[in-house]
């Protein structure tokens, strides 16, 4: 399909803003384990029903997934405001440090080391 | 001239500042000009009716803007006054406690593997109870108004959704405040019952049971009942031949749980149901690590009274549901006695935000059961292999008929205690939550027929919904380098390496 004929009202079009949607929304939760399943859940869930053909069943689905989008937007706003220390798996990942440079990393406080 | 300049350009500026929103500068700086072309001094200044006069509007937006500027700092840029160190270090709630900190690449909370003991609370069933905590707030058992009734809708829902995931009726549902009430209930209540009429005094339970189960048939047994505690095989599962020799004609109830909290074997409920129902006795079964876990219906088990709890099932804590079968009808001495609330068998006004809460908790754990045991299982199979390939590992209890979330393995020549010390990252625990604060063996491995050591130097890992392939590989990495370490500490170890068996020592005696 070229990109003019990708207008607002066509599914597949909607199907890839809900699955942006979902995956951008999800990213925002504060607790690493959420954010993680929502990415993972959501990628899963449009997988399974990839080659979905039923107008009705990809109508449901994409229902069900706003209905989620909604769910979502709500707890990534609360999980905001509650905030906690990043897991031990967390950091690491990107591949540089927060203090300021030279700066005492903390120690630690955990661990055998 | 060139000193003139600035005294100007800083006058100038004040005024700008002050007074004037954005047609200052054009007013301002034709003048500025003037003046530097010119380069005379005035001692007096001009006046004008407006110099005077101080611009609400402009200043409030001034204000604003300074405040902006400030807000917009984002805090590892900025430093802390007098403690020189990193705004966000000093907003991590441990930095405090650690002065010279500043913010670690890695974060420090441990990761959270001990399922068993709870699950966290799923977004999804918050949002639903959230509506409940706020603004729903009627009583569900107020018949006269609004706001009662839609409370009341709320939790039959709930409890339809429970009853759903179980295969039951939603009338069958008691609502508890835990799987331990539910497990007090169901045990006191039907021994209580029996007691009246006077013809069935014995219960058989199982000696790997819950704490709660075991202590409430004990509390029987002061009342003068007789209890059988069958023993367990050797891979943690019940014998059905014993089970079957240990029934009498004045038995009332079996009492045996469907997934250990322990070391997660699955008890053959189905095997156990049917035996019981055809020699007429009630069947409990506590499951509380079972249910949202793996596929349970009360009517092919054939269980008359069952126990769930809702912070397993990635619910809230403080409820949870009993299962009382109503045909054919098990009759309860209700513990707990008062406005005759859930069919007079737990009086007390129910909690509409638990009661929704463990309801969502349960529809979505019927949804996604499919998906997450897939999930489960693959990480589980992983930890254990990794687990399995540190030489002198063994999993506790039996590998097929085995909740897959639940992973007990023992380490030998490692001590339990001092390994989870070593695992601080990890929230691991070495046996149910309850029994955590003492050192004692987990009896329920001792039960298993393993040897002190053995229980001493287990540990249960436990795998939800929530946990991820990268927690799974770090605890893997963390458990294989501290075992080693832990090991190289020993003695013992040091001997089995050079090949001696550690039982034919005599150790001498002191």
């Amino acid at each position: 399909m070229s990109l003019a004929q990708v207008s607002k009202g066509d599914m597949p079009y909607q199907v890839r803003s809900l699955y942006r949607s979902l995956l951008r929304t999800g990213g925002q939760f504060a607790s690493y384990n959420f954010r993680e399943y929502a990415k993972r859940r959501t990628r899963d869930a449009f997988r399974e029903h990839q080659n979905e053909t039923d107008e009705r069943r990809i109508q449901e689905l994409v229902q069900k997934g706003l209905k989620e989008l909604q769910v979502m937007k709500r707890q990534t706003v609360i999980s905001q405001f509650y905030q906690l220390d990043r897991l031990v798996v967390e950091g690491g990942k990107t591949g540089k440090q927060k203090g300021d440079e030279g700066g005492i990393v903390r120690q630690k406080d955990q661990g055998w080391d | 001239m060139s000193n003139i300049a600035p005294t100007v350009a800083r006058q100038a500026l004040r005024i700008a500042s002050r007074r004037y929103p954005s047609s200052a500068f054009c007013r301002a700086s034709p003048r500025v000009a003037a003046l530097t072309a010119s380069g005379r001094r005035h001692y007096v200044s001009e006046t004008k009716p407006s110099n005077a006069i101080v611009n609400v509007e402009t200043a409030i937006k001034a204000d604003q803007r300074a405040f902006v500027n400030q807000t917009g700092k984002s805090p590892e840029n900025a430093t802390m006054p007098t403690t020189g160190m990193g705004a966000d270090a000093m907003m991590s709630p441990t930095a405090g406690i650690l002065k010279q900190a500043t913010i670690m690449d890695e974060g420090s909370r441990p990761i959270y593997l001990d399922m068993q003991a709870t699950t966290p609370l799923d977004p999804r069933v918050l949002d639903a109870m959230l509506p409940f905590m706020t603004g729903l707030y009627g009583n569900p058992h107020s018949r006269t108004h609004a706001y009662g009734w839609e409370s009341e809708k709320a939790t039959e829902q709930a409890r339809a959704h429970i009853a759903e995931l179980i295969g039951a009726d939603p009338k069958e549902i008691i609502f508890t405040s835990g799987a331990t009430e539910s497990n007090n209930m169901s045990i006191k209540g039907v021994a209580r019952f029996f007691k009246r009429s006077g013809k069935k005094n014995h219960i058989i339970t199982c000696q790997t049971e819950h704490k709660c189960v075991l202590d409430s048939c004990r509390h029987l047994q002061d009342e003068g009942y007789q209890v059988t505690y069958l023993p367990v095989q050797n891979n943690g599962l019940i014998d059905m031949a014993q089970l079957e020799a240990a029934i009498r004609p004045e038995t009332a109830l079996v009492s045996i749980m469907t997934v250990n909290n322990e070391i997660g074997v699955v008890q053959p409920v189905e095997e156990i149901g049917r035996l019981c129902r055809s020699k007429k006795i009630y069947f409990h079964t506590d499951a509380a690590q079972a249910v949202g876990k793996i596929p349970i219906d009360v009517n092919k088990m054939n269980v008359d009274l069952m126990s769930i709890s809702g912070h397993k099932i990635y619910g809230p804590k403080g409820i949870g549901a009993c299962y009382v079968r109503r045909r054919p009808r098990v009759r309860l001495d209700p513990i707990i006695s008062g406005g005759g609330q859930e069919r007079g068998l737990r009086s007390g006004t129910l909690a509409p935000f638990l009661s929704v809460g463990m309801g969502e908790a349960a529809r979505i754990c019927k949804e996604e059961m499919e998906y997450d045991t897939k999930r489960v299982t693959a990480l589980s199979n992983r930890l254990l292999e990794g687990l399995l390939s540190l030489e002198h590992t063994t999993l506790n209890g039996d590998r097929t008929r085995h909740y897959p979330g639940c992973v007990n393995v023992s380490f030998a020549y490692v001590e339990g205690e001092s390994l989870l010390m070593a695992l601080k990252d990890i929230a691991l625990s070495s046996g149910s939550a309850c029994t955590s604060a003492s050192l004692e063996p987990s009896y329920v491995l001792r039960a298993l027929g393993s040897s002190d050591e053995s229980a001493h130097s287990s540990i249960r890992f436990g795998i939800g919904r929530f946990t991820t392939e990268d927690e799974i590989d770090y605890v893997l990495k963390a458990v294989r380098e501290r075992v080693t370490f832990l090991r190289e500490l020993s003695p013992l170890w040091e001997l089995v390496q050079e090949g001696v068996d550690l039982n034919t020592i005599e150790w001498s005696q002191h």
